[in-house]
Formats: C-alpha cells, structure tokens, sequence
C-alpha cells in the first residue's frame, strides 16, 4: 500500500487532513528506524503474535478446566469450536469433518486479527494482502492437492460440465478454469479490500472531526462505521471461512 | 498528465463497486422474500446467502483492485 507519508507533507503545508487515511497501514519496524528487511520485527509480527496469543489464551487455557457450568471464556470457545464444526458439516458433508481443524484455525485466526484490529493504536494484519494472500494461496493449493489425491486425474471433470450441451461444453470448460483460478485472487482480496477500506473510512471521518463545524456528524458516522465495522470483521472471517469449505467439497466431490 | 488520467480511471474503475453492490442487495432483498413466504426454511439457507453475496461481491472487488493498480501501481 502507500507506504511514503503523506500526512508528514500536508501537515507541513498547513492544509487539508493532518494525516493521510493509508498511513494506519504503514509496516514499520518495531525497534529502531532501520529498513524493514526478510527477518526485522515490525508491527505486522506484534499483531500477528499477539493474535496467536489471544487465540491460546481463549481455546487453550480457556478451556483447559473442562467445568461443566462454563466460564466466561470456556463459553465463547466452546460456541466458537460448535459454530464451525456445524459449518463444515453442513456444507462439506461427514467426510470433510477430517479437515475441520485447519478451518477452525483459518476462522480463529482471521476473526481475532479482525478484532485485534478494531482496537485503538492497533495495526490491523488482515488490511495487508500480503497477509491474505498467504491464506488464500495456502486455502487454494490444498484443495487443489487434495483433489487430485483424492480423485486422481478424474478431479479435472470438474471442469467438464457433463449436464450441459455438448457443443457449450468446451466453452464452459475454459470459463470454469478460469474462474477456478480466480479463486485465490477474489479469495484474498475480499477479506483484505474490506477490512483495508472501512479502516480508511474511520481515519477520513476522524480528519474531518478537526474542522470545529462538522465534528459532531463526523464523531457520529466514526461511531456508526465502527460498529459496521464489528460487524464486517465477524461477516468477512465467515465468508472466508464458508468459502474454504465450498472449495473442498469441490475437491472432494468434483462431480456436479 | 498520465498519472492524472489513471487517477481518472481509478475514479471510473470504482463505479463498478458501486455496481456490485446493487447485485449484493439484489441478493439479500430476494433471499428477504423468499424468507419471509417460508420462515421456516430461512435458517437453513443462510450459508447459502452468504456464498451467493460473496460471489456477487467478488466481482465489485475486481474493479476495487483495478482502482487500487492505477492509484498505486501504474
């Protein structure tokens, strides 16, 4: 993303915001003022560790006394770890329940980044492509893998609309190879491009509540966004999630 | 002047998110109706909604990624 400051300019000219709404999304490192190199600690790695963090805080030590009235934080595991394992069930079927544990983990870990996010001073790691991507491409060549162990080279009728006439069959073939590898890309940008454009919107109304006339309005509509935004960041880490699960059923039943 | 055209097209290429976002409430408006004839079957379908708006939105992602290319990348 944009990754020289702005605000630091226009502060200087004495006009228009005080900080660019993209400078929340700068990736610095966390000790010293040296270039972010493969191995330095910046603020991406305290997030992304301090969301691990929370994830074993509340799945580990959360549930580790097993009470039958549950605390607090054993509840929200618990109903955490049923809601998805409903979710894979529903739409994978009994056989995908095998893979349940790796989208229980994709779930835990982008909805805690998400609402890591939200808080003040936060950095939020899924704003960042390069963070989404990762999953996404991890999401896409499992399934890929998975389909041709599974189905061996059967896998490719996928591709091959059997139902559909025989003369549109080769065009419907190429459009579903494309839109095949199309996944990984709207997979990816779908949870980074919304979570990325609401924080933006946050940091333009909060520009705005420096000029004295419309900074009731916009301390409202910060209001307002932010609780769009707690919403968005549960919707999006279950859209990501529910999709996971549409792609393996594909590799495991390819066969429309 | 190149760079203030692809800011032009940026502007442009958002249009299409605008668009989009006409099929995503297309979705739910309809997912709406039908569950208010059939309460009873609205639960179960609500993944269903889900899927059918993400791919709706897919689509108004792409143009958001063209803007993000002609504003940052071109």
């Amino acid at each position: 993303m944009a990754t020289e400051t702005h605000g630091a300019d226009a502060a200087a000219e004495g006009t228009g915001l005080v900080f660019h709404p993209m400078d929340q999304f700068i990736v610095k490192p966390l000790f010293g003022h040296g270039e972010v190199g493969m191995l330095t600690i910046t603020n991406v790695t305290l997030w992304l560790a301090l969301s691990i963090l929370v994830i074993f805080v509340l799945m580990v030590l959360g549930t580790s006394r097993r009470a039958i009235v549950p605390s607090r934080s054993q509840s929200i595991a618990e109903l955490a770890y049923g809601f998805i394992h409903k979710m894979v069930e529903d739409v994978t079927g009994k056989d995908g329940l095998k893979y349940f544990p790796y989208i229980m983990t994709l779930f835990m870990f982008i909805v805690t980044a998400n609402f890591l996010g939200l808080l003040p001073k936060s950095f939020t790691t899924t704003s960042h492509f390069a963070v989404t991507v990762v999953l996404a491409l991890a999401v896409f060549l499992t399934v890929t893998i998975l389909g041709f162990v599974k189905n061996g080279v059967s896998f490719l009728s996928m591709f091959w609309v059997s139902s559909a006439p025989l003369a549109l069959r080769p065009i419907l073939a190429i459009i579903e190879l494309v839109s095949y590898f199309v996944r990984p890309v709207s997979h990816s940008i779908r949870l980074a491009g919304n979570v990325m454009a609401g924080h933006a919107v946050i940091k333009v109304f909060a520009g705005f509540a420096a000029i004295a006339a419309v900074s009731p309005v916009s301390i409202l509509a910060i209001t307002a966004m932010y609780g769009l935004e707690i919403l968005v960041a549960f919707i999006q880490a279950y859209v990501f999630t529910i999709l996971t699960c549409v792609y393996l059923k594909d590799a495991l039943h390819p066969h429309h | 002047m190149e760079g203030q055209l692809a800011h032009i097209g940026a502007g442009i290429a958002g249009l299409g998110t605008g668009i989009a976002a006409l099929g995503v409430g297309n979705v739910a408006a309809n997912f709406l109706a039908g569950a208010l004839r059939n309460p009873s079957a609205a639960a179960s379908q609500t993944a269903t909604l889900f899927i059918g708006i993400a791919f709706a939105e897919a689509l108004g992602i792409f143009s958001f990624l063209i803007a993000l290319l002609l504003m940052f990348a071109v």
